[in-house]
């Protein structure tokens, strides 16, 4: 920590908790050079630094795979935990069991979400356990060498020449189907999408599920792939400009009247949409369902907010647990007294 | 025992047979039989005689055989009996099997038109018109079977001499708080007792005669022990996937919880229990708990210890504490999911790929159930590891006879968890360095306020910083400091207990639910001139006193339920210089050990 500094104008800029942004980064990244993972923990980095998130009550959760290595390549501060393959849903539940107080922060894959771990990805949904659940999408096994996994475009090509012959599963509309309180898709080369998308989903009580393009450069960046930045920015269609006001910014906009939708999230910030082309409404289940069934048919890559309910209860809300986290709970809590054990001891007799 | 010897000759000569049978009943499941049994068994009990009471049912809901035993027994042995001496036939689909299978004179009870008394007439019948006396008690047809259980009840009652009065008592705390239920079973034990004063002449030795030997004991079954058990551990999280024989344990744990474990202030809970989607994310959950700081458990049966295989070495390699039940049924797959066994304990010990062993529990009895669930979550989180608790069938599902539980007497242990006051003192903190010398680092929990509290948790090759690495000196370092770390629980694991009789030479080993029949046959094998010493090993690692137990004896029997030895070869992998006196006598075939096969089995190999 620096102590003396010599003038004001070189102090490092700090957020609303006194901390820099070099105190959200974490190791140096291993990944390929390009790799669409590293832009993503560039704008985790920055997100958490901008809403000012408290890095010792992060816990940050993923499984296997590329995507997975890369909470060890942000908030060094927060306690990380690397599971096994297609496993993290469940230890995440774990984590928001044992300490409802701390913001859970994951990354996953299309490998460890959509194929090894789709049924713990299904039942985290389901249970709505409050976190970030960001799958890192480039539709192939990186670590393995460039198989395809289930977010594989139908048609699309494998850098060995190989067609991938059957359907992809659409984790966004999934999601949706099974629940979901918030369903963002976005693009690891559109940035400034990704940050409010990012940041809103930290202000849903629930699990926010951000399904994010992220191109694999090594093994699925070529002609012909559906996951490649070139196809990606070539089809990207945004279907609103977003934008972000947190709760501790009094900033009021204007907007021209019905060009901006605004959903109040939470913890009291705000999601604005501002429409472009599409007239689309993000809090329509259904409607949100078709447009991204209709978009795949057209082979359209549709970003933005697909769907979002901040009225749904969360599973920390529907357990019903005492408010300290149970983790530290004291044995005067924890052990009922010598007169229980009598009581039921009697009843057995 | 000498005086016990007499007396029993004596009741003998006088033609009866006093508080030492055993009775089996067999119906269909599903047909309210098992409240019957209960009553039977109960009644017995409170007239404080020793009783215990096995179910042998099928992995059904309603409508296939089902047998329920009790034992009674003066001298306080529980274990099951082989042979039967009483039985009561009411399945039809059985009767004539059940029938053969009983010896000469041996005692049969049967609804009259299944005509049990012409298939053996080296057998003494009882033939009772139930379905008359059903139709007597109400016009109800659908409670007529249910009823018919209670009328067997009040015919063996009134054979057997059962008092009355307890009869009452049993029913009535079997149908709690629902009156009309206790009138209506009260309305046909004593139809089945009147008529069978009215017009059986007893034929057969068997009496119940009240003695007091059960006064201040509790009935309780394995699992509901275990459940206490963990409540009073200080249990926080709860994750299961229901299974036979395991569900009872965290759905009684759930009720227990209900009651007990209730913030007053806010009235809300000091627990979390949830029902997984299976066993991969129920130890997946626990595991998460673990490393947030949570005093989790699982619990499960076989097909789920194997689904958990993958998370158990994260656990252990990651060192992350949590608590398994594993509540053993027959295998391998689906095996006979409501028959016993104790067929895990190798691939338990050893679960998941690599280099990986853990520390076992293995309770005996329904008060070790309990103490063991204590003794498991402090060991878990000492080591910070995954403990396992293997229970099975026999002892988690049946009910036993047992002294009251001991509210716990040493306060919870969370192990070595650094606070932020401690790391502010420390300045420095290296989440897998051996700073004490026991093999067992530092831990931090997530939400700790300090800058030095964070460190990545992973199933990768790690150092003593928990970065990654793949540098063949920190793997070894390492993976020898996990088994410096394993050799420090053997001074902490539950001690075997030993049972020596004096110059024996002849030494035996068990564990787990073996127990009673174990102490039954080393009676019995001292009456045949054989005496044993006899240790029950309670847990992985092994201590020093096993070792000290093998090398004091020249011939070592180890007494298990399955049917590869697997104890036997753990020992062998321990103490390899003993190997060929070390012996076995296996029991597999699915129903709980009885002491008359380990008698056998020892006498047969000492011919």
């Amino acid at each position: 920590m620096v102590t003396t500094t010599p003038s004001g104008s070189s102090a490092p800029k700090t957020n609303r908790i006194g901390l820099t942004l070099a105190d959200y980064k974490g190791a140096p990244s291993t990944l390929c050079d390009g790799c669409g993972h590293d832009a993503i923990t560039a704008q985790i980095i920055k997100a958490c630094y901008e809403v000012g998130m408290d890095p010792h009550m992060v816990a940050k959760l993923s499984g296997i795979g590329c995507s997975s290595k890369t909470p060890a390549y942000f908030l060094s501060q927060s306690h990380g935990f690397n599971a096994v393959h297609g496993r993290m849903p469940s230890v995440a539940t774990g984590v928001s069991m044992a300490n409802k107080q701390l913001h859970l922060l994951a990354v996953s894959g299309d490998g460890d979400t959509a194929s090894i771990g789709l049924g713990q990805f299904c039942h985290i949904v389901r249970r709505n356990v409050p976190m970030v659940y960001i799958v890192e999408n480039n539709g192939v096994y990186g670590l393995t060498k460039g198989q395809f996994s289930a977010t594989a475009e139908k048609g699309a090509k494998a850098k060995s020449g190989v067609l991938n012959e059957l359907q992809s599963i659409d984790l966004c509309s999934l999601a949706i189907e099974l629940g979901c309180g918030f369903v963002g898709r976005s693009f690891a080369g559109d940035p400034k999408q990704l940050m409010a998308l990012m940041k809103a989903a930290m202000s849903h009580n629930g699990t926010a599920v951000l399904d994010v393009i992220s191109p694999c450069v090594t093994f699925n960046n070529h002609e012909g792939s559906t996951k490649s930045y070139k196809y990606a920015k070539e089809h990207e269609i945004p279907l609103h400009e977003l934008g972000y006001v947190s709760f501790f910014e009094q900033i009021t906009v204007d907007y021209e009247p019905g060009s901006v939708q605004e959903v109040q999230l939470h913890d009291g910030s705000r999601i604005t949409l501002k429409k472009l082309e599409h007239d689309f409404d993000p809090t329509n289940r259904a409607k949100a369902i078709e447009t991204i069934h209709k978009a795949n048919e057209e082979k359209q890559f549709l970003t933005g907010l697909l769907y979002i309910d901040e009225q749904k209860s969360s599973f920390t809300d529907v357990m019903d647990i005492i408010d300290e986290p149970l983790a530290t709970l004291p044995e005067s809590k924890t052990r009922p007294p010598k007169a229980a054990l009598d009581k039921i001891m009697a009843e057995l007799m | 025992m000498k005086t016990l010897a007499a007396e029993s000759a004596q009741q003998t000569e006088q033609g009866k047979i006093i508080n030492d049978f055993s009775i089996q009943v067999a119906t269909v499941n599903g047909s309210g039989s098992q409240s019957s049994n209960n009553v039977l068994m109960r009644s017995i009990f409170q007239m404080g005689i020793p009783v215990s009471g096995k179910n042998l049912f099928p992995s059904n809901i309603a409508g296939l055989p089902t047998w329920f035993t009790i034992r009674v027994n003066k001298d306080g042995w529980i274990a099951r009996k082989k042979e039967i001496d009483i039985l009561v036939a009411m399945n039809p689909q059985t009767g004539v099997e059940d029938v053969k299978s009983l010896r000469t004179n041996a005692i049969c009870i049967s609804p009259v038109e299944m005509n049990l008394d012409k298939v053996r007439s080296d057998v003494r019948h009882y033939l009772v018109p139930f379905g008359q006396l059903a139709a007597e008690t109400t016009d109800n047809i659908k409670l007529r079977k249910l009823l018919t259980n209670m009328i067997y009840v009040g015919v063996v009652a009134e054979l057997l001499e059962i008092e009355q009065e307890e009869i009452e008592k049993a029913i009535r705390k079997q149908f709690e708080g629902k009156a009309k239920v206790v009138d209506l079973n009260l309305g046909a034990a004593n139809k089945g007792r009147q008529w069978a004063k009215e017009n059986l002449k007893k034929e057969d030795p068997y009496y119940v005669e009240r003695l007091n030997k059960t006064a201040g004991k509790i009935i309780i079954d394995g699992n509901a022990a275990a459940a206490l058990g963990c409540m009073f551990a200080g249990a926080t999280v709860v994750t299961w996937y229901p299974i036979t024989p395991s569900s009872s344990l965290c759905e009684t744990l759930a009720d227990y919880m209900e009651e007990y474990r209730v913030d007053k202030e806010t009235g809300k809970a000091t627990y979390a229990i949830i029902q997984a989607e299976d066993e991969l994310a129920a130890l997946g959950m626990a595991l998460g708990a673990g490393w947030a700081g949570a005093r989790s458990m699982t619990s499960t049966s076989g097909p789920g210890i194997s689904l958990m295989a993958e998370f158990t070495g994260l656990g252990y390699f990651a060192e992350i504490p949590t608590v398994v039940f594993d509540i053993q049924r027959v295998g391998p797959s689906t095996g006979m999911p409501t028959r016993t066994a104790q067929a895990d304990l190798m691939s338990t010990y050893q679960l998941s790929h690599g280099d990986t062993k853990h520390i076992v529990l293995l309770p005996g009895s329904v008060a070790e159930c309990y103490e063991m669930a204590m003794d498991a979550f402090n060991l878990a989180e000492r080591f910070q590891t995954p403990v396992f608790v293997l229970s099975d069938l026999d002892l988690g599902m049946n009910n036993w006879m047992s002294d009251p539980f001991q509210y716990p007497t040493q306060p919870i242990d969370r192990g070595k968890v650094l606070d932020a006051d401690e790391l502010a003192k420390l300045g420095k903190f290296e989440r897998y360095r051996d700073v004490d010398g026991d093999g067992i680092p530092y831990r931090t929990l997530p939400g700790t306020k300090s800058p030095i509290a964070a460190y990545f948790t992973r199933g990768s090759g790690h150092n003593e910083k928990a970065a990654y690495t793949e540098r063949p000196e920190d793997y070894v370092n390492l993976m020898d400091r996990l088994n410096k770390k394993y050799q420090t629980a053997r001074k902490y694991v539950p001690k075997p207990e030993t049972h020596m009789s004096k110059d024996a030479k002849i030494g035996v080993i068990a564990f787990g639910s073996s127990h009673p029949a174990m102490m039954e046959a080393i009676e019995e094998l001292k009456n045949a001139n054989t005496p044993v010493s006899y240790i029950r090993v309670r847990a992985l690692p092994f201590t020093e006193e096993l070792r000290q137990f093998v090398e004091k004896h020249d011939r070592v029997y180890v007494v298990e339920q399955n049917r590869d030895a697997q104890m036997r070869d753990l020992i062998r992998m321990e103490m390899p210089e003993h190997t060929m006196k070390l012996r076995s006598v296996l029991h597999y075939d699915g129903l709980p050990l009885d002491a008359r096969s380990v008698t056998d089995g020892i006498l047969e190999q000492e011919r």
